[in-house]
Order: C-alpha cells, then structure tokens, then sequence
C-alpha cells in the first residue's frame, strides 16, 4: 500500500506534459521532483533563480551557492538557465510558468487558496505564493484531504486569509481528484477503495459527483 | 561619488563608513549570495538602530540573523522569515519592526528603485490583505495599485569575482537579490572572491557595472561563509 503522500504524488504527476514548465512549491510539492521521468523534457522552475532543476545525485557533494526556494541543495539539467529575482517574478507574471504545484491550509469550491498565514499563529510572510497564485495558467493543490484533527480543509469558503482568489485549477489529496468549475467542486478521480459517502462525509464543500465517470488513482 | 582608482578597500574600512540608523539592502536568498563576512564586520563595529532589507531572515545564528539577535535591527523589510524562529519572537514581542511583501514585489520594488523610478502600477495582491492600504488606480478601465520603489542608504552585496573598478559577477543561485540592491542603494559595498585588475574579466559577462558599487573587498571563501555550512537542506 502506498502511504496518502505517494499516492498523491504518483497522481500529480500524471498533471505534467513533457515541454512544459514547472514550478513546484515548499513541502510535498518539492518531492514531485522524484516522480517525474527522469528523461521527460520539463523545466522546474525555482523562483530564486533557476530553470531547469534538477535533484542533487545521492553521494555528489553539493555547490553551496546551488539551492532551490525550499533551501534544499540542487543541480541544473541540459537547458538550464540562473538568474536574479526581478527576472525570475517577471517569468512568473507574464504566465511564462504553465503549471505550478502548492499546499494549503484551506482550499474552496470557487478555487480559493490559504495557505500563507494562520493569524496568530502562523505568519512568516507569503514568500513568492502569491505571484504564482495569482498567475500561473494551471494551479494545482496537493494536500491532505483533512488537518491533523480531521477537519476537513476543503471548504465551501475558505477562512483564513487567501494567498490569491479564484487561483485554483485541481487539488489532489488522497481521497480524491477535484476540478474547481463554473458550477463548483467536480470529483475526477476517488481513491481505491473508497466510497462516495466516506468522501463527501470527509469533505465540507459541495462535491459534484458523477459515479458513472469517476476515475480510480 | 566614489572615484574608480579607490574602491578597494578593506573590510573594516568598507563597513566603518556605515552609521548607526542607516538603512541597509543586504544580498542573498538562503545563504546563497548572503554577504556574511561583510555581515560579521558589522557585528563586530556594533552599529545600532539599523533598518535591514533582505528578503529572508537568515537562520538565527548566520547573516542578519545574528544582527537580529544582537538587538542591533530596529526593522526589517523582507518577504518570509520562516527559517529564523528568533526574528519570529522579536517580532512577536514588538522588539523588531517587521513589514512584509510578496517575494516578487519586494524585488520590483528594488528593480524599480535602481533604474530610477518613483514606483510601478500591479495587480498582484488585489483582493487579498496584502492589498490593504495600498493605494489603487484606474488605468484602461482596470484597477492596479501603486507599489512605491524601495532605496537604502547602502547595499551590501555578494559576487564571485570582481575586479578593481568594481564590476561584479555573481554565480548559480547567489544572484537572486544582488544586482537588484546593487542599483537601489546610494553606497554599495560588494564582497567577492576574487579581485582581478580591470580588464580581467569579460565584459559581456559582467552582471553588474562598476557605476554602481562604491567598495570593493576581497574575503576568503573558506573563512568568510560559515552559513554555507549551517545551512539546512
């Protein structure tokens, strides 16, 4: 059995086609890196500065001057280009990133996304979330489906302050595949084994759920 | 005006001409580009009541973190302090003044400053807090607010090599914030690896022209970058 983060990161990446340009956001987005094709034609893109990320091999010493925007240690692929931070934010403006993967807090069926402070609690700033909300063509969130307490984090109406609104393409958590629509939040695909009650039962926001086309991840 | 023949200097000469209260751009996302010898220096001469631009904290034993520890940082401006638990309490507590951006204004805002403008017209923010108190206008039948240009009193920037006149090029993913800050402040101080003579390095691969710096100063990369080995992957 794969544990709930494989499964959602073998279905994220099936979101990406060769040619395109990637951005992958802190946490388990970062992890998508390793489940991508290593020969697929994709550029990652890191807002600190580079194009065309690409894992550290096990056993190479790291450049120190080399990290990607979770701080992690990295290399570059073929194709690959460094430059400063007004340029990479320019990239990210002119919708030269197709897909970018991010978190949440909170995530609502009009594709609403939280996920940048928790007042009082939890406010280190928004980094470079917003830009990337705001305009990469495809957002897709990756998330658990509840918080550690089990209260459901996809939400008619998000609570916490929005890193951007109306921002979201898909989410995947581990239950389920939802497409944010006009009319609302469309289940694609529900996880193995699970049924359409235990979902909803799960899920605070209004679900829109055909069963005679509902996919299997 | 710092003429051309006179801007190596050493680094306690470069950072003794910073005075207490100075407002000071400092280079690096991460460690990465982080000017930590020049850093250090200013810990050790002790000026006081500085305002920091940086687009992160450091961690709290590194960089500006360890000015932030010191008490020796009135305010900050940056766009995410998340790895530096410190800032995070002095910031709780109203010991340190904290005004946060979103990374890609923070840097449009210092683009902005060194190519001489007053500000620049977006729309990113609108419809969330980050648009609060922000001014707004229409331009075209579409609503875009006002993001005022940030300047320093000094910058204080990282390359890799360097020469005399001070034309700098950095390296990797320690460009980030450093050619930005090194337009936006009115006195540059760069740290680089290695100074070469004016006509060692390629012209066509200079990041930024030596118009812009004001000193220049050569630090060993084995003794002057502890916060490459602190760092956490």
């Amino acid at each position: 059995m794969p544990s709930d983060q494989q499964r959602i990161l073998a279905r994220a990446a099936r979101e990406v086609s060769a040619g395109q340009i990637v951005n992958l956001g802190i946490g388990l987005p970062t992890r998508l890196f390793h489940y991508l094709p290593p020969e697929m034609e994709v550029l990652v893109h890191s807002e600190n500065g580079v194009l065309g990320c690409h894992p550290l091999e096990e056993g190479t010493a790291p450049d120190p001057e080399m990290i990607d925007s979770g701080g992690a240690y990295i290399a570059t692929r073929d194709g690959a280009s460094v430059f400063d931070s007004a340029l990479s934010f320019a990239m990210i403006r002119r919708r030269r990133v197709d897909v970018t993967f991010m978190g949440a807090f909170e995530v609502d069926q009009q594709g609403n996304l939280a996920n940048w402070k928790i007042p009082g609690k939890f406010s280190p700033g928004i980094g470079g979330a917003m830009e990337l909300a705001q305009k990469v063509e495809t957002l897709v969130v990756l998330c658990s489906h509840n918080d550690k307490h089990g209260n459901p984090k996809i939400l008619r109406q998000c609570r916490l302050p929005l890193t951007a609104p109306r921002c979201v393409t898909r989410i995947i958590t581990e239950k389920a595949v939802m497409e944010v629509t006009e009319a609302g939040l469309e289940v694609v695909d529900i996880a193995e084994g699970l049924d359409v009650a235990t979902l909803r039962a799960a899920t605070e926001a209004d679900l829109i759920i055909d069963e005679t086309r509902l996919g299997r991840f | 005006m710092t003429l051309l023949n006179q801007k190596p200097a050493t680094l306690e000469a470069a950072i003794a001409e910073i005075p207490d209260g100075a407002s000071i751009m400092v280079g690096g996302f991460g460690s990465p580009g982080t000017p930590f010898a020049l850093l250090d220096e200013l810990l050790a001469q002790g000026q006081r009541r500085l305002t920091l631009i940086k687009n992160d904290a450091n961690e709290p034993d590194i960089g500006i973190g360890r000015l932030i520890r010191a008490g020796r940082v009135d305010k900050l401006i940056t766009s995410h302090i998340g790895l530096n638990r410190i800032a995070i309490e002095e910031m709780n507590a109203g010991r340190l003044a904290v005004e946060m951006h979103p990374q890609g204004l923070l840097a449009e805002k210092i683009r902005c400053a060194g190519a001489g403008h007053y500000g620049f017209l977006t729309d990113i923010g609108l419809g969330t807090e980050v648009a609060e108190g922000r001014r707004e206008i229409e331009c075209d039948g579409r609503t875009w607010a006002i993001e005022p240009a940030i300047r320093a009193d000094f910058a204080l920037v990282h390359a890799d090599l360097a020469d005399a006149y001070g034309n700098l090029i950095y390296r990797g993913t320690a460009i980030n914030f450093n050619p930005l800050m090194a337009m936006a402040a009115d006195h540059v101080i760069a740290q680089a690896y290695r100074v070469e003579a004016p006509g060692q390095l390629v012209p066509e691969r200079i990041h930024t022209p030596c118009a812009f710096v004001s000193r220049i100063v050569e630090v060993d990369p084995a003794t002057s970058d502890q916060g490459r080995r602190a760092h956490a992957v």
